[in-house]
């Protein structure tokens, strides 16, 4: 399979690349890790004029924490996600993302803003990252936009980006002391989409209700999607089996999976049932570490 | 399926032509400059343009591993990589993991313990493996079949590449060392 032919530069610098999309007119597309994309254009379901790449601009790829929370690099490898000290151990609900997808060769390749840029329902990213408060950082021609993530998916492969625009930044806010998250993926193998993928982030209050709670799943719809019957059914609540299984069966209630060749609607919602209820239960397991 | 590629091959526009960038590869320790077109493939670079054919086509989906080669040391696919995105870095393919002609103890690690059998997998699944020995010298059984999960080989059932591959961990540090 071969791409149809296209013309390819490699800014140095953020600025350079905006000029360039700039330029672009809606027909550049933006090259990050490659691994969604590349298949993209190997199937010729896009054949964009000019190629991006942005592999080399210095500044972003990084994990920090900071007060607020933990900011993301657009550029920073699913693998270095997977082996961060800091993010299994203070956000493990990442590391079950990162060590999902893919297998080790596209993880030493693909990016955590190009997963999220490329914006396929099943994007793990997606399921996890609206687990939070999310916000993502664009630069583009007019300076910086913050774009909360529960407005950034607009539709399969398409988000609030502007053609003209570069994600740089995840930030994801500060986690509260008592509170843990996990993403439980259901795949056919290696390698695979999410047949579906159930992210939950709780915090609990000293007397072990869940005081806050969201809920992100993959593969259930045209983007990724919060599953907010299912929080309300927990919020408040103490954490514990009844109240799990009530807003695991809301989460199947909410999905809106269509069948195909990973399985019928009925055995994926079926599914998210089971896997939010344990994801509900391992989050609240790292919760109370 | 082998004619259909070679008749997309054959389609292949000359390097250089329109759209053409010269791009500088280290490949197994020698730097090659050539005229890339933009949308070739890193494997097809290597094994159209330097004639490096030990680096199978397999799946060309990113499946099923077998192009795999070390990318600035990690394994990357090379089905799923644009020749010009290594442009600047260093490949090693299965032809450059042998040393003064002597082979790598994962190479050797295969050959003692039948880690092959039709042999069309192994290029992708020794330096899959490679890339975990550089990281973990002492990984269990599990980080071994989590680090080959992204290469298929359809002959073994795996059993004998994972022994090959505990087997080489511990010779690994000795030959880097020497």
């Amino acid at each position: 399979m071969q791409a149809r032919s296209f013309d390819y530069v490699r800014p140095a610098t953020i600025a350079q690349a905006l000029k360039v999309l700039g330029e672009g007119g809606g027909r550049a597309k933006v090259l990050a890790g490659g691994q969604s994309l590349i298949p993209v254009l190997k199937l010729r379901l896009a054949e964009p004029r000019l190629l991006v790449d942005i592999g080399r601009i210095p500044g972003l790829a990084f994990i920090q924490e900071r007060k607020d929370g933990l900011r993301i690099g657009a550029m920073t490898r699913h693998r270095d996600l997977e082996q961060s000290k800091l993010i299994r151990e203070r956000y493990p609900i990442l590391a079950d993302t990162a060590s999902s997808l893919g297998d080790p060769q596209v993880r030493n390749l693909g990016t955590i803003g190009g997963s999220l840029a490329h914006a396929d329902p099943a994007s793990d990213w997606g399921a996890a990252l609206l687990a939070f408060e999310t916000e993502l950082v664009a630069r583009g021609p007019n300076g910086t936009r913050v774009i909360p993530i529960d407005r950034f998916f607009r539709d399969t492969f398409k988000t609030a980006l502007r053609a003209k625009e570069l994600l740089t930044e995840i930030r994801v806010p500060k986690s509260a002391k008592r509170d843990g998250g996990a993403y439980l993926k259901l795949k056919r193998k290696t390698g695979d989409f999410a047949t579906i993928g159930v992210a939950a982030q709780l915090g609990l209050n000293e007397k072990g209700s869940v005081a806050v709670v969201r809920i992100g799943l993959a593969s259930v719809g045209p983007t990724p999607i919060r599953a907010k019957r299912a929080e309300e059914a927990l919020l408040g609540r103490k954490a514990g089996p009844t109240a799990f299984a009530e807003s695991a069966k809301a989460a199947a209630l909410e999905a809106r999976p269509t069948s195909d060749l990973r399985g019928s609607e009925e055995y994926k919602r079926a599914m998210v049932e089971v896997y939010a209820r344990r994801a509900l239960e391992l989050a609240t397991h790292r919760a109370g570490r | 399926m082998a004619t259909k590629r070679r008749a997309s091959r054959a389609k292949r526009p000359p390097p250089g032509g329109n759209g053409g960038h010269v791009i500088s590869i280290n490949v197994n320790g020698t730097k090659y400059t050539r005229p890339v077109e933009p949308r070739v493939l890193l494997v097809d670079f290597l094994r159209d343009d330097l004639r490096l054919t030990g680096t199978h086509v397999g799946c060309d989906t990113s499946h099923c591993g077998a192009c795999t080669v070390l990318l600035d040391g990690e394994a990357v696919k090379s089905c799923t990589m644009l020749a010009v995105q290594a442009d600047g870095r260093s490949v090693t393919t299965i032809e450059g993991l042998a040393q003064r002609g002597r082979l790598h103890p994962v190479q050797e690690a295969f050959k003692a313990h039948h880690g092959l059998q039709c042999g069309f997998c192994t290029p992708g699944v020794v330096l899959a493996a490679v890339d975990l020995l550089q990281r973990n010298t002492e990984p269990s059984e599990d980080e071994i079949r989590v680090a080959i999960s992204g290469n298929l080989c359809r002959c073994t059932g795996y059993v004998n590449i994972v022994r090959s591959i505990e087997a080489a961990a511990a010779e690994v540090g000795r030959f880097e060392g020497g």
